[in-house]
């Protein structure tokens, strides 16, 4: 008996993926998900930063599209190697430190180095990519760009628009049929509305300003003034998650405040706590604090007023701060809140 | 004689990176085995659950007291 035809699909949770995944399934080849995890994803890591009352389903966007294929999902963690697309991007940043074609190119090359392992035995590897899509990543002149510096040459399937490109190795080999393939391009989602519909799928995630945080304007100025703070351009995980969530306050080059704006956020910001000097008020109820950086006596009390501000108690002539060093330390400072314009917009990061 | 139980402490860790835990450590246990999944995420509800459901392995119980969350998985 000979072995099924076998395919690892880029899952990222969206529509486009999971359109061209389904549409090679539907040639009755053996499909398989896989999806990476930068550290700079929309998904998973807002679970908990929710709120509990905010509603929104707690899903991965990418382990439920698997679901509704009915294939299996692989999620690789690629931090680390990740930072060598993010600070030096061979061709560069989007619009903001979105380095998109980069990061494709990557994440195929690490697809097709794990689907082609021996133990793991595909054949050929498929994205949702749609030529015209996106402006720096998804066009007519990146897409054999994508194919040669990955290493994946005409083993890189693009179902939705195939038929834009040249043949490729499972379409020579009748591994799939080209005519039941597409040949959708632009930004325009209509077409790919009407094939979910077709292919009997009634729900799909959109995520609103796509599914990493590089492309989102405010993240970027939060990542830019971390590698400014700290006079290099690097970071660990924890700085990045950080930079999702809070109010982000730098008054002064060698201290940051980091104060949450609802009871997700304090839950999540909890998980840092001791890592940190740490402020809350604790005569009012009001936001968790964390002081990143070099504080010096003077700047803890301006810390306490800021987090004052933010407080129930913003009103008040005075409010009482609870201060707690990483070692366990602990004081109690009593302070007037600042007014909103002591908090000059360029404290704001 | 039960099966064997491991353990896995994701404590602390933000999804997905309990369920790519997870995920490792089952590709190294055989059928049968159950792997217990400590976690803090409430994440982890939804996504150590669904990502068993895709590959086929069964969630035996899911526990949460206070802020730790214990799921028990039996690998298939």
């Amino acid at each position: 008996m000979t072995e099924p035809i076998k395919a690892v699909a880029l899952i990222s949770g969206g529509l486009d993926s999971m359109l061209a995944a389904k549409v090679v399934m539907n040639q009755g080849v053996h499909v398989e998900g896989i999806n990476f995890f930068t550290g700079f994803c929309v998904e998973g890591h807002t679970h908990a930063i929710r709120s509990r009352k905010g509603g929104a389903p707690k899903r991965n966007n990418a382990l439920w599209v698997a679901e509704q294929l009915g294939i299996k999902l692989h999620i690789i963690d690629v931090i680390e190697e990740y930072k060598k697309v993010l600070l030096k991007p061979k061709h560069g940043y989007g619009q903001h430190l979105n380095p998109c074609l980069d990061c494709k190119i990557f994440m195929v090359k690490k697809a097709l180095a794990w689907g082609f392992m021996a133990e793991h035995g595909f054949d050929f590897i498929i994205t949702g990519e749609v030529i015209g899509q996106r402006p720096k990543s998804q066009r007519k002149a990146t897409m054999p760009v994508i194919a040669k510096e990955s290493g994946a040459d005409d083993r890189l399937l693009r179902p939705l628009c195939a038929q834009n490109l040249p043949p490729t190795l499972p379409e020579r080999e009748g591994w799939v049929d080209r005519d039941a393939l597409f040949g959708f391009q632009g930004r325009n989602r209509k077409p790919q509305i009407e094939l979910a519909q077709r292919l009997g799928f009634t729900e799909w995630a959109q995520p609103a300003g796509g599914c990493c945080f590089l492309t989102d304007a405010q993240y970027s100025r939060k990542l830019t003034d971390l590698w400014q703070a700290q006079g290099r351009k690097d970071y660990e995980l924890d700085d990045i998650m950080l930079l999702k969530v809070g109010r982000h306050i730098r008054p002064a080059p060698h201290f940051k405040l980091i104060v949450s704006r609802e009871e997700g956020e304090n839950r999540y910001l909890e998980g840092y706590r001791r890592r940190f000097l740490n402020l809350r008020p604790i005569s009012h109820a009001g936001p968790l604090c964390l002081v990143d950086g070099d504080p010096q006596p003077a700047d803890v009390e301006l810390a306490a007023r800021v987090v004052a501000r933010y407080s129930q108690g913003r009103e008040a002539a005075a409010v009482t701060v609870a201060a707690e060093d990483p070692n366990g330390g602990c004081r109690e400072l009593s302070v007037p809140p600042l007014a909103p314009a002591e908090i000059p917009s360029a404290w704001h990061v | 004689m039960s099966d064997p139980v491991e353990t896995l402490d994701a404590r602390g860790l933000l999804c997905p990176m309990p369920v790519i835990k997870a995920q490792d450590r089952i590709a190294g246990l055989r059928p049968g085995m159950v792997l217990d999944v400590l976690a803090t995420d409430p994440g982890t509800l939804a996504d150590v659950p669904a990502w068993c459901r895709v590959h086929g392995h069964e969630v035996l119980e899911t526990a949460q007291a206070d802020h730790e969350i214990r799921i028990r998985i039996k690998v298939h």
